[in-house]
């Protein structure tokens, strides 16, 4: 058959798998397909609800903050506008200062857990900082509005006396109460188990022979960890800071109850006013009519889409920084 | 001044209580003001230790006199690697680890309290059995990571990473390539690189952990070269399986045996007389591969 008679022809190389290998493997897919595809069914259903607002009003759906709507006795709209800026600002702005204010603590803490804490000690506080995780986010939102608001306050009008030239710390009508700036230490509160446990993980996986080593060459711990552990554990720390930013961003009832929510792009944090498309659907979803619903489902595939964009981000950071270690 | 001279007279009391191992030929080798360092002898006055409540390492007396290079031998799971681990006290990294006895640097005891853990790491560097550079560093920069490490200043460092590596043996086929990262170079390359990153904290003491078990016959070689040449500023101990290599490299030799109970120390003498005419039946067994 082959034109070069001394090399025999390739074989086909087949296997046939047992059953129980096929059963599970059938398992294991439409498991891993299931996600996939009920992530897929939320989006067309956030989209086909929403597609009439987008058809309406286009990029400045994007742009704008207005949010209003007008109807008659009989429910018919007779005007409406809808924009979620001030909405989409606040979100980012909610949950980056939450990740700022998160991060350094939970890479400490995980670095004290892993480094620095005696071991009965270490097990009750990864038990209390899982616990922490699975808190309810409405008894944050109490806490926050209730004890953390009035102290908040006094370290918003410090930072306002000394940073106030910075735009961000600048407050012109000078109200200081449920701003994002106290959102957002809620929120850092609520991602910090997050981040800190997985901060822990991956340090406690820093290969033993570099600790060893720099121990060897008579680095303190400190030096040891800052040679050999955060620059191992650096890509983890980015994912699991990221893992933070992607639920602070989704948080709705937390901000819901701390922030005043207000319908204008404001970019000063200590200001009391902003917003966060989780607690606008919130807010509005009891007493909408079907059109505004319409805006509120368009607003949802927004937030969808920022969080699949920082999750996708996050993906890419943390496999980058692993593949120039190796 | 006078420190130093307490000091000598310490070493000159050591050297009498020593087993004869710390002859009068090396004892003369004695730092001189200006030379080179000569390196520190290394003492181990009744050493046990434990894993738990696992008694591995059972009264180890044993002298390193400055300058010269120590083989321990000895089947897998004798004690030599965690003997050398108490002597610059990485052995108390391993949870549950303890040890009894004394280990004695230049006559002061490494475990007394009050001690600077990281200055005696300093002054007792250690190479490992597993090529470990830290990856994410140049090569330039792991030579130099022990001065970072341990915050150290010098004067000129392109000269002290030139001599480190010039000293390791690795100089001619790195010097061009001081930028690329420690975990591009071959294994054996990449052992030589931890020995000049060992180098670079100017140790008295280097203790190596079968520095070659990972290696290739060359890049063996090269190694032992190196340990011949840093053997003129430095005491050296290295424990190995290869007694070819301890027969080539040391002056003496000391031969750990676990028969049963934890890891004793059966003899330890001129390497010369440990291959030739040994003096305990288990070590002859042993070096002429009757067992082990």
């Amino acid at each position: 058959m082959t034109p070069d008679a001394a090399a025999p022809a390739k074989r086909e190389i087949t296997t046939q798998p047992r059953r129980s290998d096929q059963v599970f493997r059938a398992i294991v897919t439409s498991g891993g397909l299931s996600s996939l595809i009920i992530l897929g069914l939320i989006s067309i259903f956030l989209g086909y609800r929403g597609f009439e607002i987008f058809r309406h009003e286009g990029l400045s759906f994007l742009t704008t903050s207005d949010w209003f709507l007008t109807t008659d006795d009989a429910g018919n709209v007779l005007d409406s506008h809808f924009g979620i800026a001030a909405m989409l600002i606040g979100t980012i702005l909610c949950s980056a200062i939450a990740v700022t204010i998160a991060l350094p603590i939970s890479v400490a803490s995980a670095l004290f857990l892993n480094f620095y804490s005696p071991g009965w000690l270490k097990r009750i506080l990864i038990a209390v900082v899982d616990m922490m995780a699975a808190f309810p986010s409405i008894l944050f939102g109490i806490w926050g509005f209730l004890v953390l608001m009035p102290s908040a306050e006094y370290w918003a009008k410090l930072l306002n006396r000394y940073l106030g030239f910075v735009p961000f710390f600048k407050v012109d009508p000078p109200i200081f109460t449920r701003s994002p700036f106290v959102a957002g230490i809620v929120l850092a509160i609520m991602i910090i188990p997050i981040i800190t446990s997985i901060s822990r993980e991956v340090f406690s996986q820093t290969p033993l022979d570099r600790i060893q080593a720099a121990y060897a060459l008579g680095a303190t711990r400190w030096a040891m960890i800052r040679a050999v552990v955060i620059p191992y554990g650096r890509g983890g720390v980015v994912g699991g800071a990221m893992l933070g930013l992607g639920r602070a961003m989704g948080e709705t009832v937390a901000v819901y109850t701390v922030l005043n929510i207000m319908y204008q792009v404001n970019w000063q944090v200590l200001f009391g006013g902003g917003g966060n498309i989780a607690s606008l659907i919130i807010l509005k979803f009891g007493d909408s009519g079907p059109y505004e619903i319409k805006a509120l489902m368009a607003a949802g595939l927004v937030l969808f889409f920022l969080t699949l964009i920082v999750n996708a981000g996050s993906d890419f950071i943390v496999r980058r920084a692993t593949r120039v270690k190796k | 001044m006078t420190d130093s001279n307490e000091r000598e007279n310490e070493k000159m009391e050591t050297s009498v209580q020593s087993s004869g191992l710390a002859d009068v030929a090396h004892a003369a080798k004695r730092r001189e003001p200006g030379s080179m360092p000569m390196g520190r002898g290394l003492e181990a006055r009744g050493v046990h230790a434990w894993f738990g409540s696992n008694h591995v390492l059972s009264d180890i007396t044993l002298d390193f006199a400055a300058g010269t290079v120590t083989a321990l031998i000895g089947p897998s799971g004798c004690g030599k690697s965690t003997f050398i681990r108490t002597m610059n006290r990485m052995h108390e990294f391993i949870p549950g680890a303890a040890m009894a006895g004394e280990v004695l640097l230049d006559g002061r005891d490494v475990y007394a309290p009050g001690t600077d853990v990281t200055k005696i790491r300093l002054q007792i560097g250690m190479v490992f059995q597993k090529p470990n550079p830290f990856p994410s560093m140049t090569i330039g920069e792991n030579v130099l990571s022990g001065l970072k490490l341990a915050q150290l200043k010098v004067a000129n460092k392109e000269e002290l990473m030139e001599e480190c590596l010039v000293r390791a043996g690795l100089w001619n086929e790195v010097k061009d390539r001081l930028g690329a990262h420690g975990g591009s170079l071959s294994g054996g390359q990449q052992q030589r690189l931890c020995i000049a990153r060992s180098l670079a904290v100017r140790p008295q003491v280097l203790l190596m952990d079968e520095p070659c078990s990972a290696l290739d016959p060359g890049s063996t070689l090269r190694i032992e070269e190196t340990i011949r040449q840093l053997s003129d500023s430095m005491t050296i101990v290295i424990v190995t399986h290869n007694m070819q290599q301890a027969a080539r490299v040391s002056d003496y030799t000391a031969f750990f045996l676990a028969d049963g109970g934890p890891g004793a120390m059966i003899e330890c003498a001129p390497t010369s007389e440990i291959f030739s005419r040994p003096q305990d039946k288990r070590t002859e067994n042993y070096v002429t591969g009757r067992f082990g």
